[in-house]
């Protein structure tokens, strides 16, 4: 789909931004460029649709040299969303996504139907057609900013650094909206970042890029397991390598197996007394085939022991779990992100497995750091 | 007091024959200030090595006092209307091409590549996004322009030009006030008019999605 043979390019006075690259990128394939600031990751990406020219080596698109073709062509076949959104202001939502078609002539219902049928995919309502960019939020602008680049169908789209602007929890969501979207629609996706989790999350196969070099090409669990060096190991951060371990994989390695847990028919008098025996806050509700009900924690039984007797009339029973096999690199995330104490480890049958708390990740974190390998589990639902 | 208005309600066909020569001089000048203008503004946006240069010899000429201009046509281009207006012209370039300059040049550079990106000709960049978006400074520019030359234009008178002028000249060596007032007064409503009528036209020509928020360019 896309190859480069030796590309390099130098920038007046010298500075040499890309080094002799050769990489080959599959139809269909999402690939991530990421590296430090000046590693020459966006020049890279910009040679692809000639917005920079490469000063030797040759660029191929299914076999052609993009040099042969004309480049206003080449970028209106091309599908190109920019860092800063760049939705043009002065035109409706519709005029903005239809842009590509316009150039290209395409008829004028031909154009509304395919702004119309682009907006169904990230399910806004067809009434924003006609409203105008600073009317949306930056979540909004930029799902418009990814139609617009889909807006001619092309097979490649270039991203550079697309959801950088974005908050952390708009950046997240869009993000997995965005990976969905890629793989209905198999698009070649070449994405231009510096931020590791982004790279980890949608990439097919991430290229670290440092000095104009490639340093490591492989999808992401293969860097994660063997960086190729130093530099590497520290672009990915020892907290990635941990929940990357090979030895780790699962939330079953580090969860605890045995949590306090009460069955539903024990009264509040006998819960609170196994908190205080086991010196813990909350504890896990399950019925008599260990399948997990809900929690019960100091508070709730605080406040209902006037009225309520038993632990299944208080018991809490939205609860988020992880089953037993998940990656742990998922979950570690997870916990981390929405600053849960823990998190119920059950198995398919919603069977009560065990508990992964803070102090589980602790451990993970210490092994790491001191290289014992130390399976002994410690810590309980205290948070 | 009763002068004037005896004065006024004598001659109002003559005042009206005077403001339209007036309003004609300086709407030919601003409009042929817009013609050559823009379009070279828009060029010195693409050669900002050159741009200081002319950008530096038309702000030199502004400076140059406009009788002077205007004196200096006569022995080029004779007297009457043409040489007034070409005068004018060259007072209405800076102010315009200057705008535009600025207005072009301040698009942000994310939409540019936004554009180039996506396969827009140069000239499809300039039609759909540079002016669309530099077009309130633009105009203000055109705005600027106007409502000074209505008040140079009286000048013109001078060279033989006509308009509101000749009252305020021929006031001037007569010593009579009425004149004064029935040349000086319609220019004042005339410059007015053309800054409130302009005024309109341009929040008109801004792209509605810019009306309210300022943040692209």
């Amino acid at each position: 789909m896309l190859k480069f043979d030796n590309v390099t390019k130098i920038y007046e006075g010298g500075k040499k931004a890309v080094d002799k690259m050769n990489l080959e990128v599959e139809k269909g394939e999402f690939i991530v460029f990421i590296g430090p600031s000046g590693c020459g990751k966006t020049t890279t990406m910009k040679m692809i649709n000639r917005l920079i020219e490469p000063s030797e080596g040759t660029i191929y698109i299914n076999g052609e040299d993009i040099m042969k073709k004309d480049p206003v062509k080449l970028r209106r076949s091309i599908g190109y969303v920019i860092q800063q959104i760049g939705l043009f202001p002065h035109m409706t939502i519709r005029d903005n996504i239809a842009l590509v078609p316009k150039l290209l002539k395409w008829p004028e219902s031909e154009r509304r139907a395919r702004a119309e049928e682009l907006l169904k995919l990230v399910h806004l309502p067809p009434e924003y057609l006609d409203r105008y960019p600073h009317e949306l939020s930056g979540g909004q602008q930029q799902r418009i900013g990814v139609l617009r680049a889909l807006a001619a169908d092309p097979p490649l789209i270039l991203m550079d650094e697309p959801f950088g602007a974005l908050d952390p929890i708009t950046r997240d969501s869009l993000q997995e909206e965005f990976k969905n979207l890629q793989q209905s629609l198999g698009k070649t996706i070449v994405f231009v970042t510096h931020d590791m989790d982004e790279a980890i999350q949608l990439a097919d196969r991430i290229v670290i890029m440092r000095d104009g070099k490639l340093v490591q090409v492989g999808t992401p669990d293969e860097i994660l397991r063997n960086p190729a060096n130093d530099f590497v190991e520290e672009f990915i951060g020892k907290e990635r390598l941990v929940q990357a371990r090979p030895n780790i994989q699962t939330v079953e390695q580090i969860m605890n197996p045995a949590p306090v847990t009460i069955s539903v028919d024990k009264s509040l008098s006998q819960a609170i007394e196994l908190m205080k025996q086991r010196r813990v806050d909350t504890l896990l509700v399950v019925d008599d085939q260990q399948i997990l009900q809900g929690y019960v924690d100091v508070e709730m039984i605080d406040q209902k022991r006037k009225k309520s007797y038993q632990v299944g009339e208080v018991m809490e029973t939205e609860m988020y779990t992880v089953k037993k096999d998940t990656l742990l690199r998922h979950t570690v995330r997870r916990i981390l992100k929405r600053g849960m104490k823990y998190v119920p480890v059950v198995d398919n049958d919603h069977r009560l497995a065990g508990i992964v708390t803070r102090a589980n990740l602790v451990d993970v974190v210490y092994d790491s750091i001191w290289g014992e390998e130390n399976p002994e589990m410690t810590g309980q639902q205290e948070g | 007091m009763d002068s004037v208005i005896k004065f006024l309600s004598q001659n109002w066909s003559e005042i009206l024959i005077k403001s339209w020569e007036h309003l004609y001089i300086s709407l030919a000048a601003v409009l042929l200030g817009i013609i050559i203008a823009i379009p070279l503004g828009i060029v010195l946006t693409r050669v900002p090595k050159i741009a200081g240069f002319v950008m530096g010899i038309v702000g030199v000429i502004q400076t140059f006092p406009s009788l002077a201009i205007l004196a200096f046509f006569i022995p080029v281009l004779g007297v009457g209307q043409v040489p007034a207006i070409i005068a004018l012209f060259v007072y209405a370039l800076l102010p315009i091409l200057r705008n535009t300059y600025i207005g072009v040049r301040s698009v942000n550079k994310g939409m540019l590549e936004a554009g180039r990106g996506m396969g827009m000709t140069s000239w499809q960049r300039i039609v759909h996004v540079e002016l669309p978006l530099a077009v309130p400074v633009i105009m203000a520019g055109v705005r600027l322009s106007t409502v000074y030359l209505i008040g140079w234009a009286t000048l013109a008178s001078y060279i033989g030009a006509g308009g509101l002028g000749d009252y305020i000249f021929d006031g001037l060596n007569l010593f009579r006030t009425d004149y004064i007032i029935a040349g000086s007064v319609p220019a004042i409503i005339l410059a007015l008019i053309a800054d409130l009528l302009l005024g309109r036209l341009e929040r008109w020509v801004t792209p509605k999605g810019i009306r309210n928020s300022k943040e692209a360019i």
